[in-house]
């Protein structure tokens, strides 16, 4: 029999030493160039669409989301965000992979109990937050709206 | 030339770099679910541009804190702002307005290539 300190001891020396370091150097990186190519399409749709600014950057955000659920369906951003931790989740691309992923991991479970109600394990939470705080936002300035 | 794009961009990076750091550090010292981070990261954007602060970041960071899902909740609340004066109805609805594009592509691009793709675990 091993005491509960020293089972402790041992579980710490069997696990993987995560290098705190290392993670946010890659979280760092990786965010700051996911938001550097949003940043260039934000540039090149500027000069070429004929859109106003708020469509611009809706635009912008969806060309993120597509390329986001495209590597995540290739299988490549699940690769990337082993390394990048956060830098793949925080960005918009992360909001697209925590859509597609569990909808492709259920798929076996069926269209509708599988994919279409799984999609929503993680964007599920975001929209309700989202949408809700959004209409407190705007309630709360009608109000002082109407009252100035 | 050269040195406003380098500007420009350098400051999207670091930006970017910095909201995603952290989100990383949130995971290192809390445990927090990615889920979590998400709604966290969201309700942040929601109160900055609440408050009137977003635009001042925005400006200095451009994409660096619009990409990150704080531009999510930022856009939120800017479509409630914009709607609240013109009604309670728009105050209600326009939120959700100034998000639909960003929305149906996650919903439609989602289940498109989760239709296309299967996932490599089951696969292999």
């Amino acid at each position: 029999m091993i005491g509960e300190k020293e089972y402790a001891a041992l579980v710490k020396q069997a696990s993987p030493k995560t290098n705190e370091a290392k993670t946010l150097f890659a979280a760092f990186c990786v965010g700051g160039v996911i938001c550097m190519i949003g940043q260039a399409f934000s540039d090149v749709y500027a000069e070429f669409v004929p859109l106003d600014e708020k469509s611009i950057s809706a635009l912008v955000g969806m060309t993120m989301i597509f390329l986001g659920a495209l590597l995540t369906g290739l299988g490549v951003y699940d690769k990337i965000g082993y390394y990048a931790g956060a830098g793949s989740i925080v960005p918009i691309t992360g909001f697209a992979n925590s859509i597609v992923s569990p909808a492709m991991e259920f798929h076996s479970e069926g269209i509708i109990f599988g994919m279409m109600a799984r999609m929503f394990g993680v964007a599920g939470p975001i929209i309700v937050s989202g949408v809700c705080s959004s209409v407190a936002v705007g309630v709360i300035y009608y109000i002082a709206g109407a009252v100035a | 030339m050269f040195l406003e794009i380098l500007s420009r961009y350098g400051r999207v990076f670091l930006c970017g770099g910095i909201v995603c750091l952290i989100g990383q550090l949130l995971i290192n010292k809390t445990k927090m679910t990615s889920a979590r981070i998400l709604v966290t990261f969201l309700l942040t954007g929601v109160v900055l541009e609440a408050v009137g602060v977003f635009e001042y970041i925005e400006e200095f960071a451009l994409a660096g804190v619009t990409i990150p899902i704080i531009g999510f909740g930022k856009s939120l609340a800017a479509g409630a702002i914009e709607g609240a004066r013109l009604g309670l109805f728009e105050a209600c609805t326009y939120g959700m307005r100034s998000v639909a594009g960003g929305l149906t592509a996650a919903i439609v691009f989602g289940f498109v290539f989760a239709l296309l793709f299967r996932s490599k675990s089951k696969t292999a």
